[in-house]
Order: C-alpha cells, then structure tokens, then sequence
C-alpha cells in the first residue's frame, strides 16, 4: 500500500518536473522529438534509481556514523557523476544504437538536477505515505527514485508530442523557441495540478 | 574587453536567464517572491564569483582529463560554504530555499562559466565575468519573482497593499512557467534584432 501511495505521489500529485521544478533543463532540451525523450527517460530512471540507492547507504553508514553530514553535497555529486560515467561506459558497449541516439545527453544526466534532488530529498525530508510521517527507508527510497524518474518521462515524453505539434504551428515570433514552450509547460503544469489532494 | 564591460554583459547581452536560457530550475522554484527570487540570485552569485576565480587560478595545473569533476568538486565545496553560512546566519530564507541551496552545484550557469570563461582567463577577469552573470541572474530572478508576488499575493518586497488578496495560481507552480514565458516573450519583442 504505502508502494502504491509513493507511486501514485511521485508520478502524478508531485510530479518532480510540473510541481517541484527539478530537471528543467532536460524538459526543455532533449523534448524535440518523443523518441529522444523516450531514451533520456529511461537512462534517468536507471541513473537516479543506482545513484539514490548509493547515495542512501552513504548517508546511514558511512556519513551519519562518521558526523560528516555537512559533506553530503560533495559527495553526492561525485557519486552521480562517477555513476553516470559507468553507465555511460556500459551502455557504449551493449548497446551502441541508444549510445549514438543519445549522444552528448549522457554525461548531461550529472548537471541534471532531478537526480540530485531526489537523492538530496530522501534523506533530508520526512515523508507521509500511509499514515506515519517518517524517513523513507532504503525500499522506500528505491520506490520514490522510480517513481520520480517514471513522472519525468511521462512530463518530458507528453511535451515531446505536444512540442512535435508546435514545430509546425505558426508561432507569434517573440514565443517562438523557449517561450511558447514554457507557456505549454504552464498549461500542462496546471493540468497536472487536478491531481493533487489525490495522495 | 574591459572588465566594465565584462559585468555589463552579463545583464543583457548574456543574460543567463532570458538569454542563454540556462538554470532554469532555481529560476522557476524560488521565485514565488522578488525576496526569495534575490537571495537565490545572491546566493548563486558568491558561489559564481568565487568558484570562477578558483579555477582560473588553478586552470593550469588540473589536468584536462579531469576538470569537470575538479570544477564541481570546486563548486560544491563553496556550495556547502553557502549553506552553512545561511543555516546560520539566514535560517528562514534557508529554510524557503531549501533544496535548491545544494542544488546550486548541478546549476548549469555555474559549470558553464568555468568551461566556457574561468579556464582560459585571468582571476580578475573571471571574477569580473562571475560578478556580470550573476547580477544578471539576479536581476531576472527578482524581476520574476516581483511579477509573481504582485500578481499572485498582491505585494511587492513583502509589503501587503491588497490585504493577501491575488490570482494564487501565479505562486503555484503553473504561474512560474506562464511568468517566465510571457517575460521571455516580452524580452524578445523588445531587444528584437538588437543582441
């Protein structure tokens, strides 16, 4: 149950990218077409699920039991960057179809602050899922990372459909670019804002 | 260029926001006040500045392999500073803040001045360059969080003129997205041809 409560949380009633504004860049760079987006999704997924997982087990066992919280930004950023350079790696060698579709997106997933964000927010903020405020635990966590990364590519893969549309459409030439894309993101955002109270 | 025109550049001409287009994240997070819209910027540019100047001092002795992870080892170490000092000394603007503070680490603004400016250039021009953006980025965070606040809670710097009265979906996350299109937009009409 409090999986589900996570989920549905995560995805829709605070979607990381309509609601808490992480991962801007991303949503605004790579949503051209929806095949990329598709692709930066789910190496989102895979990066902010491992990297949530290792930046959690640093917090409880090495930064807490050694009172070096006040380090937590340092090495956190190291980790996802070291992660996202693994995967990076990995991926070139199994699969070089997505490597070459995603180019110079890869190591951008370090600056992506989406990533991050929810490693920084599982272990400072307290969260209410089914009754009990409290600290997530490491499947919490885990769970929450998923599922931020699920509504992230829902977010950006509904804006590349929408913004293939807009490619075509005869834009007043101040909104062209960024603008009118940020105005769709504004009605999306409010779209998405029927769901809270949900959770 | 001189070192005037170093930081003039960076309010309009290279205007991190409208411009560039870059950090985008604290840009539309932390501005549901001109207050919170300031600080960030504020907070952002010391971190600009100083960072700028570190690594063009030591530019020449990070190796190429490895200069971005120096530059955000750089960047974070004077991120943590940041946030000590305003869990100390600013605790409830901290606290508004909140996460976006850390995440001034991943903001790209901050890596892109050290790639793009601090690493081929002297410590006082770099200084310069990080002074310019980040009062440009100061600027249009103010900027966006004064035409949140006015038209969301009815106020300017905090000071009530309407008794809490205003369109509450401006403070709400679907306001900063419309805000900043529509100054986007505004932006562009009016340096139409001239950048």
């Amino acid at each position: 149950m409090t999986i589900l409560l996570i989920l549905v949380s995560a995805i829709f009633v605070n979607n990381i990218v309509l609601s808490q504004f992480l991962g801007i860049c991303p949503f605004l760079g790579v949503s051209k077409q929806v095949n990329t987006a598709v692709g930066m999704s789910l190496a989102v997924t895979f990066v902010m699920a491992l990297a949530t997982c290792v930046t959690w087990l640093l917090q409880y066992y090495v930064l807490m039991p050694l009172n070096m919280v006040y380090m937590q930004t340092v090495t956190f950023i190291l980790v996802i960057a070291g992660l996202v350079q693994m995967v990076e790696i990995i991926l070139k060698k199994i699969s070089p179809a997505l490597y070459q579709s995603l180019g110079i997106f890869l190591p951008l997933i370090t600056t992506n602050c989406a990533v991050l964000g929810v490693a920084l927010m599982v272990v400072q903020k307290q969260f209410t899922f089914g009754g009990e405020t409290h600290m997530l635990n490491l499947g919490e966590s885990v769970v929450f990372a998923i599922a931020s990364a699920i509504g992230f590519g829902l977010a950006i893969t509904l804006f590349a459909a929408i913004r293939e549309q807009l490619e075509v459409s005869d834009v007043p030439k101040p909104f062209k670019g960024i603008p009118i894309a940020l105005i769709t993101a504004g009605i999306m955002a409010l779209a998405f804002m029927g769901f809270s109270g949900m959770v | 260029m001189s070192r005037i025109d170093l930081i003039k550049k960076g309010l309009i001409k290279d205007n991190p926001t409208f411009v560039l287009v870059l950090g985008m994240c604290p840009t539309l997070g932390t501005t549901t006040s001109a207050l919170n819209g300031m600080g960030m910027g504020l907070a952002t540019l010391v971190v600009l500045t100083l960072s700028n100047m570190v690594i063009s001092a030591l530019a020449k002795y990070i190796p190429d392999k490895v200069r971005i992870p120096s530059y955000i080892v750089i960047i974070s170490a004077f991120v943590t500073i940041i946030q000590l000092l305003m869990q100390a000394y600013l605790p409830s603007l901290y606290e508004t803040l909140g996460l976006f503070i850390p995440l001034i680490v991943v903001n790209c603004i901050v890596l892109g001045r050290a790639e793009a400016f601090a690493n081929k250039n002297t410590v006082l021009d770099s200084a310069c360059d990080g002074l310019g953006i980040g009062l440009g980025f100061t600027l249009s965070l103010t900027i966006i969080g004064l035409v949140r606040e006015l038209l969301g809670s009815g106020s300017l710097f905090g000071w009530s003129f309407t008794g809490g009265d205003g369109i509450l979906v401006f403070v709400l996350a679907p306001g900063a997205f419309l805000v900043l299109g529509l100054l986007m937009a505004l932006f562009n009409k009016l340096t139409q041809g001239r950048i």
